[in-house]
């Protein structure tokens, strides 16, 4: 157990390093980030002064120390655009995509997992078809379309919701949130609707068809044969054992509402960090997109890692010191 | 062909053949473009701004000249869409192809030859498939845009798109060929013709391709799918094909601007064009899947 | 038959519907099992012997149905129950015993968890009580330190115990039958002794009659009492054990008897019967095996034989009609 979490941990530190080297390559060797700082008129000295300042004269494994110390203590540099540092930014912007993203999660699956147990264990009711073609389109419909529509209907044309921004926040200690004010609430929920339902289908279909799965299986045939009760059958049997596999899916699926919020947080003018980001593209601004790769990374990094050590504790299989089967 | 199963389930399936019309319209609507539209939304010549914002025909201000109405231009929104249409799948057929063939390649070649070169190949396939796909090509489309000069970037922006796009999907045709490609390479034919002195590889590719071709055509039936809609977010954000050619994508974020102010066909139309596009795809691709699943005949 | 049998199947026909027309899997079978009696079902693959165990035990997997005849246990019909009614007589009354141990468990619970669910979903016992039960079969089927192992998962047991688990499972709440389906086909040949002996043993000594569904004549030849030869959905020939295997009537079973190799003997070549068996929308008119029967005649070509006694067997072939071609 012990050597199965150490292994797992080295990894996940590995792909952080593989991920903060690309981060480094960007913010370094894109574009001249002197360059830029200076401006348009500087004479050679300043540019030379500048260069040793920042330590770009120094070998390359040397920049990529400091600069991975420097990210392990928040320190990212400062944005071109706002010319503020960049942590910073990422400050003031994190709670707002992270409440976004958390309050779509949740949607995406207390809605989505029981509509895909449903129309895995009813297949052929005409909920489940419906259930189904919903989903369908779901996967079709681009977020932002969805955002739109949601506006146009919600905002435009019965004016009940708000169409963009955040609403009143209230800050605790260095965090703000939405969660403590009507008009927070309120702003929150066309994004939260719109990011979640992409999730939502791709949960429900997930559970669905994993759920058809198991239900094929031999030893779902041996609880019947044993005459067990439909519940246990359906829910203690067939349930338990698809949602392990679904677990680890639905957590990387959850890791990915941080990137699409990205495109939620520019329909919505919502102020996160997706928004940042899409503004830092747009106008070449390296070191937020260097810091935000890295954010991004880490935070993959983090779900898989727990992803992995979930499945690990939920399905014996995995736990092999326990030693193999003995006699005949 | 007529009497296979296949397509015997592909003419019992309304819906199925529904979306196969429907893919085909469009389709042809884009490659016919310049001849079938009624107007040339980009020939700057033949736009009148007298023209801009007229509602479309069955509303009460519009007229019969403008079926689906103008944009802020007086561009007839219904060649838009069909010019629109026409970049949406050039970029998603072409980012489609490109990821076929890195994915085919890197497959075929990490099966083949395995030790260090599978293991990192297939590495680098995992780590990125953890990152949704929409985040790979917003980076890489990020990247060079900050690595290019602007005009240079302006220039060649739709083949950065394409490429970030196909970038962002090889991983999936990488693993289910090279997965074909073990089990192809464990046959007795491939050692066979080792000992004649045959060049396993051209054999490999005879047998292994024809047996692949099956998943890998589901899969790009829904990577289409998922390269129109990508190309139609980034450019929704700004970040995608550029002005001059613009995509569905473009177009709604253009007539979004003008949500507000009432002007609702300008970003209505090309949206639910794209929704019946990627659907159509969409509802394709999962038949395909279901009928050449052999476990589910 | 001194006492009533346990299973009478009368007329049994199972069919298949599909897109080309419907498939009849089992037609028109009658056999019974006698109280504590074991009976083996033999035939090639697709001879309908798992259907009609699939039939007796109510798990016919959709489109698939029972078309026709009847099925009763202790004299009380059980093919046409209402599914709760079903699911009772399944493990109480009816167990099964699958091929493969492997798939049969769920590999995410404790084997003593789904013996325990078993009995507590069949027999009113405290939980206490059906733990000590479920103790008491692992070691009537032969697993060693049982208190210890009935809390290990099936990914802990090779596949001779798993077997043996799975045979505990059948017999937990005292079935008088038992459906056994290629119970040892799965398992290594040094294995597959043990676990017939045992299967045997055990329900003997439960009182249980056993349905050995079986491609393997040497497992009957040891095994069973009685035996029924299935071909093409239909029974050829039914009798005691050493009747069928000494001297087989049925000209399929003779064919069969002489393709087994015997020790002892030096054969220039292995006798086999030409042809296959036909395929389930292709059947014969008449008598199913008459394409491949050296010993058939206009008769054979025309009507299906209908099962006539012959000594302690029954056998459906027109050679043995009194009025035809006379008696071997």
């Amino acid at each position: 157990m012990i050597a199965f979490v150490v292994q797992r941990l080295l990894q996940s530190v590995l792909v952080m390093l593989a991920v903060a080297f690309i981060s480094f390559a960007l913010f370094r060797y894109i574009g001249d980030p002197v360059l830029i700082m200076l401006g348009q008129d500087f004479t050679r000295e300043q540019y030379e002064m500048l260069v040793r300042d920042l330590g770009l004269d120094q070998p390359f494994y040397v920049q990529f120390a400091k600069f991975v110390v420097s990210a392990v203590q928040g320190e990212f540099g400062i944005s071109y655009r706002l010319a503020r540092p960049v942590a910073q930014l990422i400050a003031e912007r994190l709670p707002a995509t992270l409440e976004l993203s958390m309050m779509a999660a949740l949607l995406a699956l207390t809605i989505g997992v029981p509509m895909g147990v449903y129309t895995g264990l009813r297949r052929d009711s005409w909920l489940s078809r419906f259930f189904l073609t919903i989903s369908l389109v779901g996967v079709s419909l681009p977020t932002f379309l969805i955002g739109i529509l949601l506006i146009l209907v919600f905002a435009v044309q019965l004016g009940v919701l708000p169409s963009f921004g955040r609403g009143d926040v209230v800050k605790l200690g260095s965090w703000s949130t939405g969660f403590l004010t009507t008009s927070g609430l309120k702003a929150l929920v066309l994004p939260a609707v719109t990011l979640c339902l992409f999730q939502l289908t791709l949960i429900m279909r997930l559970v669905r068809s994993e759920m058809l799965e198991v239900l094929r299986t031999d030893y779902i045939k041996f609880a019947r044969a044993r005459g067990l009760q439909n519940r246990a059958v359906n829910f203690g049997h067939a349930l338990k054992n698809t949602l392990v596999p679904v677990i680890t899916i639905t957590g990387l699926q959850i890791g990915g509402i941080i990137a699409f919020a990205i495109v939620t947080e520019t329909v919505f003018q919502w102020p996160g960090m997706g928004l940042l980001f899409i503004q830092s593209v747009n106008n070449a601004d390296v070191p937020v997109m260097a810091a935000y790769l890295l954010l991004v990374g880490f935070f993959f990094v983090v779900i898989n890692l727990v992803v992995d050590l979930l499945y690990y504790v939920v399905d014996p299989r995995l736990r092999i010191d326990r030693g193999a089967a003995s006699g005949h | 062909m007529l009497d296979s199963d296949v397509f015997h389930s592909f003419r019992r399936n309304p819906v199925v053949v529904v979306s196969a019309v429907v893919t085909t319209v469009f389709v042809l609507a884009a490659l016919l473009a310049p001849w079938i539209t009624p107007y040339h939304p980009y020939d700057l010549a033949s736009l009148d701004l007298n023209d801009a914002f007229t509602p479309p025909a069955w509303t009460e201000d519009g007229s019969r000249r403008f079926l689906l109405g103008t944009d802020d231009q007086g561009r007839d929104v219904l060649s838009t869409i069909v010019f629109g249409a026409r970049v949406s799948l050039l970029v998603g057929f072409c980012a489609v192809l490109f990821a076929m063939t890195v994915g085919i390649t890197l497959g075929l070649v990490s099966g083949y030859v395995g030790g260090a070169v599978e293991s990192v190949i297939m590495r680098v396939a995992d780590v990125q498939l953890t990152f949704p796909g929409i985040l790979i090509a917003l980076l890489i489309d990020g990247l060079a845009r900050t690595a290019l000069p602007r005009d240079l970037h302006s220039e060649i922006a739709l083949y950065v798109v394409i490429f970030a796009i196909g970038i962002a999907n090889w991983p999936q045709f990488a693993r289910t060929v090279r997965g074909s490609t073990l089990v192809e390479k464990s046959k007795e034919y491939v050692q066979a013709a080792r000992v004649i002195g045959l060049h396993p590889g051209l054999i490999m590719l005879r047998h292994v391709l024809p047996n692949v071709m099956g998943p890998v055509l589901v899969i790009a039936t829904l990577s289409l799918g998922f390269a129109i809609l990508a190309e139609a977010t980034l450019s929704f954000l700004g970040v995608g094909v550029p002005p001059t050619r613009p995509s569905l994508g473009t177009l709604i974020r253009v007539g979004n601007d003008f949500l507000f102010s009432g002007e609702w066909w300008m970003t209505i139309f090309p949206g639910a064009a794209l929704i019946v596009l990627v659907l159509a795809v969409n509802l394709l691709g999962d038949w395909l899947r279901d009928a050449l699943n052999p476990k589910l005949r | 038959m001194a006492e009533a049998p346990i299973l009478e199947v009368k007329n049994l026909r199972v069919e298949f519907p599909t897109r080309r027309g419907t498939l009849v899997a089992v037609d028109d079978i009658s056999f019974s099992i006698a109280p504590g009696e074991v009976l083996g079902v033999v035939g090639e693959s697709g001879a309908g012997k798992s259907m009609t165990g699939a039939a007796v035990i109510g798990l016919i997997e959709p489109p698939g149905r029972i078309a026709g005849g009847s099925i009763s246990l202790a004299g009380r019909r059980i093919d046409d129950l209402p599914y709760e009614e079903m699911r009772k007589v399944r493990g109480r009354e009816i167990g099964a015993i699958f091929q493969d141990p492997l798939t049969s468990l769920n590999p995410l619970y404790t084997i003593g968890r789904q013996i325990t669910e078993t009995i507590l979903t069949h027999l009113p016992v405290s939980q206490a009580e059906a733990q000590q039960r479920a103790i008491g079969l692992l070691r009537e089927v032969g697993i060693p330190a049982a208190e210890k192992r009935i809390d290990h998962y099936p990914h802990q047991f090779s596949g001779g115990m798993r077997q043996r688990v799975v045979i505990a499972l059948a017999l937990a709440a005292n079935p008088k039958l038992i459906i056994a389906d290629e119970p040892t086909t799965a398992l290594d040949v040094s294995i597959q002794a043990q676990i017939i002996a045992l299967i045997k043993k055990l329900c003997r000594e439960h009182g249980a009659a056993v349905m050995l569904v079986t491609h393997d004549m040497g497992v009957i030849a040891e095994t069973a009492d009685r035996v029924a030869v299935m071909y093409a959905g239909r029974i050829a020939e039914i009798g005691p054990v050493r009747d069928v295997i000494k001297a087989a009537r049925h000209p399929y079973t003779d064919g069969l008897m002489a393709s087994i190799p015997k020790v002892g003997r030096t054969d220039a070549r292995l006798a086999q019967i030409d042809g296959a068996m036909p395929r389930l929308n292709a059947i014969p008119r008449g008598c199913a095996f008459n394409p491949r029967c050296t010993k058939a005649f206009d008769r054979c070509r025309a009507e299906r034989p209908e099962p006539m006694r012959v000594g302690n067997s029954d056998v459906a072939c027109w050679l043995y009609d009194a009025g035809q071609g006379g008696t071997r």
